[in-house]
């Protein structure tokens, strides 16, 4: 089966930065397909490679098996929704909507008619006479959506949309943009640093660090099985354990790491576990962040909220499966 | 050390007033800020009120007026007589060449102004911006005068021009396009043409500063959005970026066009002997001494310009402000 986007050594350099270096990527046709990095990382370049605003100073880029270097992103069947929208300000929502179809020639009534069902499609139906200016972060961000799926793309790359939205829209958003991808059968690349976003929507993830692709693979993987300490570190803040400290416990002299959550606490002074001491605690809602110092090593742990916690100060005594403890494929 | 010295000299949470005259007047001026808007408006306020349309208007109601043709004298009586006498053949004509001459120059500045402006605005940075404005605002800071005379020189039939042409083998174009009527003549410094160049060099830098404003002010991924929506880069002119910009265009316009409109200077020293509106208004307040008309005429930019304005409101040429 040909790739929806398919990268082949495919590098962006900006004089001697190396926005995107060598990366190879392979995003399956009728994927949700997210791109996760902190900012800098290469992630929105590479999505501005696969929308054409950008052009590779080396390897190639096929979308749906056809090359698409030296082809201008008016040619390619490929839409974009912006990090700031970017909706005409001269035009109202029903003329932006519509504006893909418009330049493509298509009669005002059957446009107006399509842009009518994009905008129901985002259920902001009845919006059209309105300038984008009059909506609200959230509505715009809804016409965006709608501009960019009125024209049907076989690829439709959404560069941080929800980043602009507060928390509750968010996923509010989150849950739409899913059920969405799944009524349209659409492929979609998504860019975002927020790795709670990437994991909640996404089929599979791409993390990216310094232009380059550390680990791809399904939210499970990248949260349960990190293959570097920059993914363990980046993606949920895991525990990241010195090759020494992971010997005692797996006999291995591997970097590890440990899900925050997979650490228990308890106040016993002495038997087996990890011996240290709480230096602070962050409540969270629903659960209880704990910072814990054990001989130096700098530890995180989650609880649950309501579980009796010992004074900050305190000697505590931290315990945890054998299993959850990932050992990673980073040298030592 | 911060919280040592917080502790050992503790500070009033409200600090006493700076004392004398100019603590008084910055609290006052704090509690009321309409009071300092007021003190900073008057003076220009009422400058432009009574000096420039106070004068404005007086000069409108001499339009009212009309003269005794046989004594010369100004006879106070309201009339539209004044008026009637704009419409004569040879009036209207300096009307209508003139108009058609603000058009063009328009038109011409708009065209030549545009890639200027939008390469400033798009792609100038640092240095290449800097010169861009010095480009655009050097010309503005010779004497008009000597710079018309440049001119005049530039396109004399000895001038550097026609031995460019010469040397260029091109005299043919130049001596074909000199032959048309209307636009022809002996030389370009005596030919309608010669004086729509001189125009739209002169006025060229009050085209290019607003459209570069304009265009400074639409953010780059609109380009990109329309081109990303299946635009091509004149589809992207056209639906995007020239509506963007037209404010600024018509702001520049009315520079251009209200400033050939008013203009006498550049008709007087390039061009035919032929009258434009400003050289009316001139000779009329001047040498024939009738005021009257001389402000008749200056009316006839003013509701243009009023026209013009509609219109362009009209066009949605202010949507995007």
């Amino acid at each position: 089966m040909t790739s929806a986007v398919s990268f082949k050594q495919v590098s962006r350099h900006f004089g001697s930065v190396r926005a995107v270096d060598a990366v190879d990527l392979e995003i399956a046709p009728g994927e949700f397909f997210a791109m996760l990095g902190p900012s800098g990382s290469g992630k929105t370049t590479c999505l501005r490679l696969i929308a054409g605003f950008e052009q590779p100073t080396a390897g190639s880029i096929s979308i749906f098996g056809e090359r698409a270097e030296g082809v201008p992103p008016y040619r390619r069947n490929v839409n974009t929704v912006f990090q700031d929208y970017a909706l005409f300000p001269h035009l109202n929502v029903l003329e932006n909507v519509a504006y893909g179809l418009m330049v493509k020639g298509v009669g005002k009534a059957e446009r107006l008619k399509a842009a009518e069902e994009a905008l129901s499609l985002v259920r902001l139906p009845g919006y059209g006479a309105r300038r984008p200016g009059q909506l609200s972060g959230g509505q715009r961000q809804r016409v965006a959506l709608a501009r960019a799926l009125v024209n049907q793309p076989k690829v439709l790359l959404l560069d941080e949309p929800l980043g602009a939205l507060d928390l509750k829209l968010r996923e509010n958003m989150q849950e739409e943009l899913k059920s969405l991808q799944k009524v349209l059968g659409i492929t979609f690349v998504f860019v975002t640093h927020d790795q709670g976003e990437a994991l909640s929507m996404a089929d599979r993830v791409a993390v990216f660090n310094d232009g380059r692709i550390m680990q791809v693979g399904t939210p499970e993987d990248i949260y349960q099985r990190p293959n570097t300490r920059f993914v363990a570190d980046f993606v949920g803040s895991s525990n990241v354990l010195p090759p020494d400290f992971v010997q005692r416990y797996s006999g291995q002299h591997r970097w590890g790491s440990l899900r925050p959550e997979s650490i228990r606490v308890s106040n016993a002074t002495s038997g087996d576990g990890v011996a240290a001491r709480l230096v602070g605690t962050n409540y969270l809602g629903a659960t209880t962040r704990l910072a814990l110092d054990a001989e130096g090593l700098r530890l995180h742990a989650v609880v649950p909220a309501g579980t009796a916690l010992p004074a900050e100060g305190e000697a505590v005594m931290l315990t945890f499966n054998r299993e959850s403890l990932h050992l990673m494929d980073e040298p030592a | 050390m911060i919280i040592a010295a917080v502790q050992s000299h503790p500070t009033p949470a409200i600090l006493p007033g700076s004392g004398g005259m100019r603590g008084a007047l910055s609290d006052l001026f704090w509690r009321r800020p309409k009071f300092l808007l007021t003190l900073m408006l008057a003076p220009p306020l009422l400058w432009l009120g009574i000096v420039y349309i106070g004068s404005l208007f007086a000069l409108l109601l001499q339009s009212f007026f009309s003269i005794d043709e046989f004594s010369g004298l100004i006879n106070r009586e309201f009339t539209l007589k004044t008026y009637g006498d704009l419409l004569q053949a040879a009036n209207l004509d300096i009307i209508l060449r003139t108009v058609t001459m603000a058009a063009l120059v328009t038109l011409a500045s708009a065209i030549i102004a545009f890639p200027i402006a939008y390469y400033a605005a798009r792609y100038a940075r640092g240095r290449w911006k800097a010169l861009f404005y010095l480009g655009v605002m050097l010309p503005l800071w010779s004497s008009y005068l000597v710079k018309i005379y440049a001119w005049k020189l530039i396109l004399a039939k000895e001038g550097i021009l026609t031995w460019l042409l010469a040397k260029l083998n091109l005299l043919w174009l130049l001596d074909t396009w000199l032959s048309l009527p209307i636009v022809g003549g002996n030389s370009l410094s005596v030919s309608f043409t010669g004086t729509f160049i001189v125009f739209v060099y002169v006025w060229l830098p009050f085209m290019i500063l607003p459209v570069q404003a304009a265009l400074e002010r639409v953010p780059g991924n609109l380009v990109e959005a329309s081109s990303d929506l299946g635009a091509s880069p004149g589809q992207t002119f056209r639906n995007v970026l020239f509506p963007l910009a037209l404010p600024g265009i018509v702001a520049g316009s009315i520079f251009t066009f209200s400033l050939t409109l008013g203009d006498y200077i550049i008709p007087q020293i390039i061009g035919t002997s032929r009258l434009f509106i400003g050289q009316a208004v001139y000779s009329q307040q001047g040498t024939a001494g009738n005021i009257p008309l001389a402000a008749a005429f200056t009316v006839v930019p003013i509701v243009i310009m009023g026209f013009y304005l509609w219109g362009a409101k009209r066009m949605g040429a202010f949507d995007a402000l």
